[in-house]
């Protein structure tokens, strides 16, 4: 039986190393299983170390025998064991989708190195989540970069080409801010280990060099978490990669870069730093646009993907609404978001990903009347987009209701207003997606098709399940988040 | 390309020299300057040269995408496989002490293996990019 640290370890190896078997496999149907494997024994993986760090503690281990300041080293505590789990179990029930959806739109020869892509972009999310090295943390946010732009130009359209060129450039300006960043923390501190960062900055925090090394860092995780005016990539990305990538990508990446973001606003710079800068008003500001503009935009949208790609601008708004409370409370249902919006956007776009397997589209106009040939596909849809708005016993509600009870606490009301008109947006948009494809006559009857098959459907109710189950029995989630959010805000620190 | 006996005859007895020197950086790394990346970088440009005389068919013909495949592959593999062996062997990962009995030594070891891995999958993918760029039309 292997120790925790070593568990550690593997949670990223075994990916780093599986990936290149995948890539020598000429099968698309045996790189999908090996693939789907390896991902569901990195969902165990972590599952072990979120039940370790929540019983015993955060922990520490060490990379090639060398000691923290000098070596590499990953540090798992609440907060990171927490978005691992939620990074690997989205991977495994996406991956369970993949094969059919796959197999239909993507070349055959190309199959392997889609799932090799797949591996990677795994491990660079678990890197980046679980290392407690600030220079391992850049390193690890191009392998998933990278990776996650082969991923989005592999998409059928060819639109899917420029796409991704347009993220690789927003993603790599955003990349070499977040390394300058770093290079100037180095400059000041003289290290690269995160804790060693936050302990030497307590000293000479209060210079232009770390002021702008934050500033570096913010906006430049900024860009990679599509945060308002930042998110400009985005759509286009989800628009038109692959229906699995879309679902993958829209769950995990978003999600781990907020999570840089709050490991480096809390961890290394320290709460005191971050918010004696404007950093909560920026961030009230900027999220309050998103969620409005985001949503409004999503309403305008005749593509499906582009529509639930809008509103993942907006909820990402939520999150960092969450985050410039400033508040345990605020975290908490920062934190909760995170994983409540991976459940939500993960399973929509699995739902979108049923109707491109069976009507090659996700344009709303060829859909038109096409929801009632595919009626657990589109039930799937009305739950998932009833969560999106934030109806009670759905994650949807839970996540407002924690924001607008952390928001009113500290008598912010604007903000819960704020959050109470993205609601009425958010049904806009998705009344408007389930009148056409449920209301309007079929465009044309030429295409009459079956339901999605079950390997399909199966893992698509499974997130939108998931979706009621959490929004109804909400232990779990709220609990982590809680436990993640009380260690952030104190820390051992 | 036209197929032009000077250049031809310079690039044979260059290839080797090159190689030779890719070698040279790739294995002295750990005393001099050098190491799997640069030396896979010098590997790949004999290549490259020698697609750039002899047209790109001849580079396909000795490296068809297959063996290609492999090579990148297994360069990854190699490093990977350096790390879970000192996992084994009762060390944190890629701690190459435990690799010899006398730990400077398994430094020694340690490094050369997993910088081989580093060349090989450097030079290989240099390649494929270059095939990649120069079959298209």
């Amino acid at each position: 039986m292997a120790t925790i640290e070593q568990l550690a370890i593997f949670q990223i190896t075994i990916p780093l190393i599986v990936a290149p078997l995948v890539f020598l496999l000429k099968n698309g149907n045996r790189a999908w299983f090996l693939t789907l494997v390896t991902s569901v024994a990195m969902m165990w993986v972590a599952s072990q170390l979120l039940v370790h760090v929540l019983s015993v503690g955060e922990f520490v281990t060490q990379i090639g025998g060398w000691a923290a300041p000098w070596g590499i080293e990953y540090r798992v505590d609440t907060v990171n064991a927490f978005v691992l789990l939620i990074v690997s179990g989205m991977s495994s029930i996406v991956l369970m989708f993949a094969r059919q959806s796959v197999n239909q739109e993507i070349e055959s020869n190309k199959r392997s190195l889609f799932y090799t892509s797949w591996l990677l972009c795994l491990t660079g999310l678990l890197g980046v989540t679980i290392t407690g090295d600030a220079f391992n943390v850049f390193v690890f946010l191009e392998i998933s970069s990278l990776s996650s732009y082969v991923l989005i130009a592999m998409g059928r359209d060819r639109r899917a080409l420029t796409s991704s060129f347009q993220y690789l450039v927003m993603g790599t300006i955003g990349a070499t801010f977040i390394l300058i960043g770093i290079g100037f923390l180095f400059i000041v501190t003289g290290t690269l280990n995160m804790a060693d960062i936050s302990e030497r900055l307590s000293d000479t925090s209060q210079t232009r060099t770390v002021r702008t090394a934050f500033a570096f860092i913010i906006v430049g995780i900024g860009l990679k978490l599509a945060m308002f005016p930042l998110h400009l990539w985005l759509p286009n990305a989800y628009a038109y990669a692959p229906s699995v990538a879309s679902a993958f990508l829209a769950a995990t990446a978003t999600k781990v870069a907020l999570y840089m973001l709050l490991r480096f606003i809390y961890t290394v710079f320290g709460f005191e730093f971050s918010f004696d800068l404007p950093l909560s008003e920026t961030l009230v500001i900027l999220s309050s646009a998103a969620i409005l503009v985001g949503s409004v935009v999503a309403i305008f949208q005749d593509n499906l993907k582009r529509l639930l790609a809008y509103s993942s601008v907006a909820q990402i708004g939520y999150m960092l609404l969450g985050v410039s409370l400033a508040t345990q409370a605020g975290l908490s249902a920062a934190l909760l978001h995170v994983f409540n919006h991976a459940v939500i956007k993960g399973g929509l776009f699995l739902v979108l990903g049923c109707f491109v397997f069976r009507f090659g589209t996700a344009s709303l106009k060829l859909l038109s009347g096409k929801g009632t040939q595919m009626p657990w596909t589109f039930a799937a849809f009305i739950a998932g987009g009833l969560s999106l708005i934030g109806v009670p016993l759905t994650t949807g509600f839970v996540s407002k209701w924690q924001l607008v009870t952390a928001a009113l606490d500290i008598g912010w009301w604007p903000v819960a207003l704020v959050v109470l008109a993205g609601s009425i947006l958010a049904i806009v948009y998705v009344w408007r997606a389930v009148e056409v494809l449920y209301f309007r006559p079929v465009s044309d009857d030429s295409q009459i098709v079956k339901e999605a098959p079950l390997e399909l459907l199966l893992p698509t109710w499974l997130l939108i399940g998931a979706n009621i189950y959490f929004g109804i029995n909400t232990e779990l989630s709220i609990g982590v988040a809680d436990v993640a959010a009380h260690w952030l805000m104190t820390g051992t620190r | 390309m036209t197929r032009n006996p000077v250049l031809q005859v310079i690039s044979k007895i260059m290839i080797p020299v090159i190689l030779l020197f890719a070698s040279y950086v790739q294995f002295h790394g750990d005393f001099g300057p050098g190491g799997g990346f640069q030396a896979g970088v010098l590997f790949a440009a004999a290549f490259i040269l020698f697609g750039v005389v002899f047209g790109i068919e001849s580079v396909v013909k000795v490296l068809p995408q297959g063996v290609l495949r492999f090579f990148i592959a297994s360069g990854v593999l190699i490093y990977g496989a350096t790390g879970f062996v000192t996992l084994y062997k009762g060390g944190d990962f890629l701690d190459y002490n435990v690799l010899s009995s006398h730990g400077p030594s398994g430094q020694h070891i340690g490094i050369l293996v997993v910088e081989l891995g580093v060349g090989i999958t450097v030079a290989s993918v240099v390649i494929a990019i270059f095939i990649a760029f120069a079959e298209r039309d």
